[in-house]
């Protein structure tokens, strides 16, 4: 109990700000709070949030060990429209539902594991490395859906958007399942703490015998295998794989959420679980614009200011800073 | 000859290598590739990308990297399309208006890496996303630009033998490139900024101004974003929010397949002038070939950028090596820090005391 108050404790800064966010939205779509129960699943506003934000809170669950390592995944968005490409050409080949799923759900490893070899074992910058992936990425995508956008209507793999377990919608479980295995994996076991040392000193924890090597493959591979997981929802939900748009630019969203999570970006610090509600952060920011009747657009504005300020607060020279410009305030004060 | 081909000349050596290669491969296919019209043509298309590979050339061997030129150049063709059509401003006065606004941009950017003491890589990504929201907000629709001085600037053009012509905005390009080159190897200020690259740490124990130079390299590569918005809205006469989305990456690519180390402190913009010629002779070739889809394009270019990336590391790691055994002709050549850029200390060090 005590574990879970602490948590929430640290993850205060998010929490105010979904909090901030949902009210916007109930501020501009009175009603939005309601839930109801309908044919054994719920419906409602926070609902929605949930159910579209599951990608990007996919994505942030395997970015966030990334960035903790000091690495970063460009290709995620990449990686989610090839695993997609993948499933919606397996079912048009003829192939059973759960073997293109498999072979999904590998596509995203064994891009993951390019990532990871990339920087674990010929070292090279986690941004170049997976920058490679992100451009020729696209380029495959279309390769496997030959420059089409490839529709199915394979029940089962769109039921991977549309299903419904325990009233909520397939994906949100998937997501909130994802984000728990993983917290459990890097918090109830000492992967977590590897990971951390990793990304605050390489070395150090080499010589301490961590297998910086392994770890840092690691966290790559398991960033894939969340992407390919975004990928089949995303496909699954527009019932057909777009390989130029499925994933675009939602690595960007998945860093930001990372970021305002309160994950380092020096490395060495992260929480899987405020990760996700910088995703719902996110996405409750899209919703209440959009709501609202505003212009989209200005959600990218918006998203900038946010980063900003979270860049400003966790600038190790914003401390000393803001004390300097009190302390002349105060004198200020004082002199007058 | 540990002179003439060492660490920072190989990579060059490599990416010219390259260049020929592939240009033999056209012209043995296509011999009308081979023409000046064609060679016209690829600068034209390529102007922009070309004046955004200058940008992102002096950022790198900063030791930078900037996301953001791609949002720029759609924010300054938005821009300048209401500034000219909504507001009726000569086109002249639009020109610098947006120049210096994308300066200033930059600035705040660098300001923002230098003191924030952030990633730039996140802090440009963050710029990026406010350039393109602002953009977009000016406007999502195309904005056709209807100007008279305009349409003689986008005709503006040099003609060459054999039915080929050179236009304003290659023009504009090959200047910026030689403006560059004179930037980043004739000045203090480049010096300075091979020096932060190099190791950023050392530059400031020498006496450089790293928050300085950090602000004028972003502000550069800004200002020549701009300058490319300006360039791609006189080469579609007409300003669009998304112009430029995902350039940044080719520009990257052109800057690493032209032999910039992404760790800074090695490179030079002869090299990424070669990479976007690269990049664009590819295009060409699969548009002349016909039946490839232009993605195609993407693929080969990830496989030149890991190519690329893969020789520079295998080069870096040999010469660290041969650094760390401390004997040989070309030990004073070598760093003693196997972590630093090694070819930074000769590049650096040969500049810095003739520019003081």
């Amino acid at each position: 109990m005590n574990a879970v108050i602490q948590r929430l404790k640290a993850a205060r800064p998010q929490l105010a700000l979904l909090v901030l966010a949902l009210l916007v939205n109930v501020f501009v779509a009175p009603g939005f709070l309601d839930l109801r129960l309908q044919d054994g699943r719920l419906f409602g506003g926070l609902i929605d949030i949930l159910n579209r934000g599951a990608p990007v809170m996919l994505l942030a669950v395997g970015m966030a060990p990334v960035i903790a390592t000091r690495g970063i995944d460009l290709s995620v968005g990449v990686i989610m429209a090839i695993s997609g490409a993948v499933a919606a050409a397996g079912v048009n080949a003829g192939l059973a539902w759960p073997a293109a799923i498999l072979a999904a759900l590998g596509t995203g490893l064994a891009c993951g594991l390019w990532n990871g070899l990339l920087v674990a074992v010929f070292r090279l910058q986690p941004i170049v490395a997976t920058l490679i992936l992100m451009v020729a990425g696209r380029g495959i995508a279309q390769l496997i859906t030959e420059g089409r956008i490839l529709t199915f209507t394979e029940p089962h793999l769109i039921a991977v958007a549309g299903a419904t377990l325990a009233a909520l919608p397939l994906p949100v479980v998937l997501a909130l399942a994802a984000a728990g295995l993983t917290g459990l994996l890097v918090r109830a076991t000492a992967l977590g703490l590897f990971v951390e040392a990793v990304g605050t000193n390489p070395r150090s924890s080499r010589l301490a015998g961590v297998h910086t090597g392994l770890v840092l493959g690691a966290v790559y591979v398991w960033s894939g295998l969340m992407a390919a997981l975004a990928g089949l929802i995303a496909t699954a939900d527009i019932k057909g794989a777009d390989a130029n748009n499925a994933g675009l630019w939602l690595e960007l969203d998945a860093i930001l959420a990372v970021v305002i999570g309160g994950t380092s970006l020096y490395g060495g610090r992260f929480s899987i679980g405020r990760s996700v509600l910088g995703a719902l952060v996110l996405q409750a920011m899209r919703t209440a614009i959009l709501r609202a009747g505003l212009p989209p657009e200005l959600n990218l504005v918006l998203m900038a200011l946010v980063v900003a300020a979270v860049l400003t607060q966790q600038s190790p020279a914003f401390r000393p800073m803001a004390t300097r410009l009190m302390a002349r305030l105060k004198n200020k004060e004082a002199r007058a | 000859m540990g002179r003439i081909v060492n660490t920072r000349t190989l990579p060059l050596l490599a990416t010219v290598v390259v260049f020929v290669l592939i240009y033999a491969v056209c012209a043995v296919q296509y011999p009308a590739m081979l023409g000046l019209r064609v060679m016209g043509n690829l600068l034209t298309d390529n102007a922009f990308l070309g004046i955004l590979a200058v940008g992102m050339t002096v950022v790198v061997v900063a030791g930078g990297i900037d996301l953001s030129v791609g949002a720029v150049m759609g924010l300054t063709t938005v821009a300048l399309a209401r500034l000219i059509e909504g507001a009726g401003l000569p086109p002249a006065l639009a020109f610098a208006l947006v120049l210096a606004l994308g300066g200033l941009f930059g600035a705040g950017v660098g300001a923002a890496v230098h003191y924030l003491k952030a990633p730039a890589f996140i802090v440009t990504l963050t710029a990026m996303f406010l350039a393109r929201g602002c953009a977009l907000l000016i406007s999502t629709d195309s904005i056709p630009i209807h100007n008279a001085a305009y349409d003689i600037l986008a005709g503006a053009a040099l003609a060459l033998p054999g039915g080929g012509r050179l236009t304003l905005v290659a023009g504009i390009m090959l200047l910026t490139f030689l403006a560059g080159g004179i930037l980043l190897h004739g000045t203090r200020f480049g010096a300075q900024v091979f020096a932060l690259g190099g190791n950023g740490h050392f530059a400031q124990l020498m006496g450089i101004n790293t928050g300085r130079t950090t602000i004028l390299v972003h502000a550069f590569c800004s200002l020549m974003a701009a300058l490319a918005g300006i360039v791609f809205s006189l080469y579609t006469r007409s300003g669009y929010a998304l112009t430029g989305t995902g350039v940044e990456l080719d520009a990257i690519a052109a800057v690493v397949i032209g032999g910039t180390l992404l760790t800074g402190g090695v490179g030079g913009v002869a090299g990424s002038f070669i990479g976007v010629l690269i990049q664009g002779l590819i295009l060409t070739w699969i548009t002349f070939d016909g039946t490839l889809s232009s993605w195609w394009t993407k693929i080969a270019i990830g496989a030149l950028l890991f190519l690329f990336i893969a020789v520079q590391r295998l080069i870096l790691v040999a010469s660290a090596r041969y650094g760390r055994s401390g004997a040989g002709p070309a030990a004073p050549n070598t760093p003693n820090q196997a972590t630093s850029a090694p070819a930074s200390r000769p590049s650096s060090g040969a500049a810095a005391p003739s520019a003081s």
